[in-house]
């Protein structure tokens, strides 16, 4: 929010109340139409709490200059829904779409997911759970300004129509929306407003550039971490060499001698305790950071240690589970002769999301009040940790919702580490802007990884070459124990992240069995782009391919032949992929091959076809052939960008340096030399996408396009080499 | 802490600082010019990328002190550049971005590229590209702006 450019007076708004005429410091009138959460919501809010101060111009501002903000209830970190949700609000409102501005919301109750009644990025859900919400609004906004230039025309409102911010009466009468905004805003809310048919959408549907993209382009964009404020200091913490460890004393007298260095301090962690560096500028932080002498007891805390892991997880994965989906005989698989029994282990290990702007967030503690800048995709969470660190109500703690630069999960955390480091820090500056800044190598060895995984399968095969019995077991350890989401997550101690993409398979398997062991182990973990789906399609979709081969059956109409009949969102986009690859597919050139992948995850269907051949001993994807099922589209240019780029980021998992390990409690990497995620060469040369159309209620493409892109790779490797990749990540081909 | 007399994006700029300062910081905080970004601080990810003395340069670890009177070039000057607004413009027509915050990088390496190549190869690209890491990974859409660039430097050159 662009606070300083409007009187945001802090009125108590009433639950009904939508509208708003506020002045800018300038003296100009401002109309801006405030909407409060849709019923969903409000009946999840108490009835006997307080009404809640929320910011004026919740949603949409009409400025007298025509053009109109849109407020966007969520975090902007290149998934393209500070374009999408415009699209939708001003679809319904008729707004003209040249004029529309859209602005990240800060954290307030009017921003919370409709559905999930928090703040957040995540699972893919911004579009599905704002669709209806946006297009209300749009709607809501529009019947006002109709109302209004009825009113002044003593028309009846269903004979004025709208179009490109204008309403145009029955006699030839025209009014802009700006010049009816004030009177807009004194019409009556309606309780409830029709929706547009389909037929007659403009913008939903079409392929919108995005909006973000100039100021991207020449550097004016500030992201969190570009952050100037008056008197600001970075910050920046040495954490312990091993999580959770403590310090036992340090020596800061080289830190000290920094210029530019003000204070030196040890604070206490989420994990263990670290010590901090407060300075004038980055470069004396890192400095006096790296340059301090610290002794750390790290004698209290487990080191955890890769390969020690491994062999640990191997043996469990030998072990029944705690069950997570169980149809038919379980007992069925032990049936079956070694003949007739295909039995693979697969591992991945940790990974870091290493989103290209390094985690930062920036508070100043003004002793009753504090103010927040984050690229965060959890703003309920944070606001709330800032506030409990600080002494303060979450209201108290003024959040603006920043532009991060990517963040893959790595932005939502239970715990809100990042949020609460800094704002212990910033407690002891009151007054002073504290940008807390985690500098690369803090990122690639600050944990919060996606968890190391052993997956075991046993098939029984049938003699027709389908799968008759499968038992799956996964190792891993769980996500979301121990966080407010643990209630929501695990059932029966089953975490539902390391487990979903396997027991909803869409495959027709008769006794399916899948347990899980999930281990504590020292290492916070997070959910990373496409969460359990990128682990599980690896594996459920190379042994498919495995299953094809061993029937000597074309790989599209073996998973034709295996998936469920009622698959029909996955059935659809297979059989798009199929339809749209099958030439090039059938007339590669001599050393290249094709490998296919489908997965269905995040209510979205995705089935790929990559072309494949060996380069300088790495994997080198010429094309890359995408059909998604996802509803409608509603843009469909963004879908297309998710899915071009998406399959490029889920490569991450198959880089030879796609590794987080550790050796005796320590990340043995530290920046981008040591992990290395996909650079122009390792990404697909081309990639086409075909969007099956749709006109069901929409599905999300941020974490789709991950899970297909790694096991239809290795499936066309495999059929280069003869060689099964069941350990990631691939450091030989 | 010393004095440097440096040119940034045609202007004269002083600045006092550390003599082991990277170019980065010093464009980033003393001058407040904020679109170079910092990615890795190793030269590994190519988002602080900059022209020195016209050759694509990661001042993420070229201290200040070694930059003597090379011109400094940043993507804040890129609007005005000859070569480099067609590449904006590229950008955005092809809708090339996502986060963001690796595409002020990209855009300089690109603009050194095309105006020591005009007509680059695939292999040019690749070569020139090899270290810009977009973590969005939207390198599909980078390769076809770079060579809608390239057509319309050459467009512009036949008229």
């Amino acid at each position: 929010m662009s606070a300083a450019t409007r009187l945001t007076n802090n009125l108590l708004l009433g639950r009904r109340t939508f509208l708003r005429v506020s002045a800018t410091v300038a003296g100009g009138l401002i109309v801006s139409l405030h909407f409060d959460l849709p019923l969903l919501a409000q009946e999840a809010r108490r009835a006997d709490s307080p009404p809640k101060v929320d910011p004026p111009n919740a949603f949409v501002e009409i400025r007298p200059d025509g053009k109109i903000v849109i407020m966007v209830n969520r975090l902007e970190f290149g998934q393209g829904i500070q374009t999408a949700l415009p699209m939708i609000l001003a679809e319904e409102m008729d707004a003209d779409w040249s004029q529309v501005i859209a602005e990240l919301a800060p954290a307030a109750d009017v921003y919370k997911d409709p559905l999930y009644g928090f703040q957040m990025v995540g699972s893919s859900s911004s579009i599905s759970h704002s669709f209806q919400q946006y297009r209300e609004l749009g709607a809501r906004a529009r019947a006002m300004l109709v109302a209004a230039a009825a009113q002044r025309w003593s028309v009846p409102p269903a004979q004025c129509r709208t179009e490109a911010s204008v309403v145009h009466g029955p006699g030839g009468q025209a009014a802009r929306y700006a010049e009816l905004a004030e009177a807009a805003a004194k019409q009556a809310v309606p309780a409830t407003v029709p929706l547009k048919d389909p037929s007659r959408f403009r913008l939903i549907g079409r392929g919108i550039r995005r909006l973000d993209s100039r100021s991207k382009c020449d550097g004016s964009l500030k992201f969190g971490l570009d952050l100037d404020l008056p008197g600001m200091k970075t910050a920046m913490v040495a954490r312990p060499p091993v999580f959770g460890a403590r310090v036992n004393h340090f020596d800061d007298r080289d830190a000290r001698r920094i210029p530019g260095v003000h204070d030196v301090f040890e604070i206490p962690l989420v994990r263990g305790t670290g010590v901090a560096v407060l300075a004038d500028r980055f470069w004396a932080a890192k400095q006096a950071r790296d340059g301090l002498k610290i002794d750390w007891d790290v004698s209290a805390v487990e080191h955890p240690d890769s390969a020690r892991l491994l062999a640990k997880y191997r043996d469990l994965a030998r072990t029944p589970g705690k069950v997570a989906a169980s149809r038919g005989n379980e007992k069925k698989i032990d049936t079956f002769d070694a003949s007739d029994r295909i039995v693979a282990e697969y591992d991945f290990p940790y990974l870091a999301h290493t989103p290209m702007e390094p985690l930062n967030t920036t508070i100043r503690f003004d002793g009753d009040r504090a103010e927040a800048w984050a690229g965060s995709q959890f703003q309920t969470a944070d606001q709330a940790a800032i506030a409990d660190v600080l002494g303060l109500k979450p209201e108290q703690v003024t959040f603006h919702t920043v532009m991060a630069g990517g963040g893959f999960g790595r932005r939502a955390t239970p715990d809100s580490h990042v949020a609460r480091e800094a704002a212990t820090i910033a407690k002891r500056f009151r007054g002073t802007p504290v940008k807390l800044v985690w500098p690369r190598e803090d990122d690639v060895q600050g944990g919060y990884y996606r968890p190391m995984h052993v997956h075991r399968v046993e098939i029984g095969v049938g003699p027709d070459g389908m799968p008759l019995a499968w038992r799956h077991v996964i190792v891993g350890q769980s996500i979301t124990a121990g966080t407010p989401f643990e209630s929501l997550i695990v059932k029966d101690g089953v975490d539902s992240t390391a487990v979903e993409g396997t027991i909803d398979t869409l495959y027709d398997i008769p006794n399916f069995h899948v347990s899980a062991h999930h281990p504590t182990v020292n290492v916070p973990v997070l959910w990373w782009r496409s969460v359990g789906h990128a682990h599980s399609a690896f594996v459920m979709e190379t042994l498919v391919d495995e299953l094809a081969t061993r029937a000597k059956a074309d790989p599209v109409a073996y998973r034709r032949k295996l998936l469920k009949a009622d698959a029909k969102k996955l059935r659809a986009a297979l059989d798009l992929m199929d339809q749209k690859s099958a030439t090039w597919r059938t007339t590669l050139p001599p050393g290249h091959a094709a490998g296919i992948a489908c997965h269905e995850g995040f209510g979205t269907a995705v089935a790929c076809a990559v072309d494949v051949s060996i380069e300088n001993e790495r994997p080198r994807i010429h094309r890359v052939t995408i059909a998604v099922g996802l509803g409608l589209a509603v843009n469909p240019l963004g879908v297309e960008s998710q899915f071009q780029a998406g399959v490029g980021f889920g490569l991450t998992q198959l880089m030879a340096k796609g590794a987080i390990t550790l050796k005796d409690g320590r990340v043995e990497q530290r920046n981008f030399d040591g992990y290395t995620p996909p650079y122009i060469v390792d990404a697909p040369i081309a990639v086409d996408v075909h969007i099956v159309p749709s006109s069901e209620a929409p599905s999300g493409s941020g974490e789709p396009p991950v899970p297909v892109i790694s096991p239809a790779v290795v499936n066309a490797l495999t059929r280069l080499t003869g060689r099964r990749y069941r350990s990631l990540p691939l450091v030989t081909v | 802490m010393a004095t440097y007399k440096l040119t940034v994006n045609g202007q004269p700029k002083e600045v006092a600082v550390d003599p082991a300062t990277p170019l980065l910081w010093v464009l980033r905080e003393e001058l407040k010019m904020t679109g170079t970004k910092y990615g890795c601080g190793i030269a590994a990810c190519g988002a602080c990328t900059v022209h020195l003395g016209g050759i694509a340069t990661r001042s993420c670890v070229v201290p200040v002190s070694l930059v003597a009177a090379r011109p400094i070039l940043t993507i804040e000057a890129m609007a005005e550049d000859p070569v480099g607004r067609f590449v904006q413009d590229a950008w955005v027509e092809h809708d090339v971005v996502q986060c963001g915050y690796c595409q002020g990088g990209q855009i300089m390496s690109v603009v050194a590229l095309l105006k020591a190549m005009p007509k680059p190869t695939h292999a040019d690209i690749e070569e020139s590209m090899g270290g810009n890491l977009c973590r969005c990974a939207t390198y599909v859409r980078i390769r076809e702006a770079i060579k809608a660039a390239s057509q319309q430097l050459e467009e512009q050159a036949r008229r």
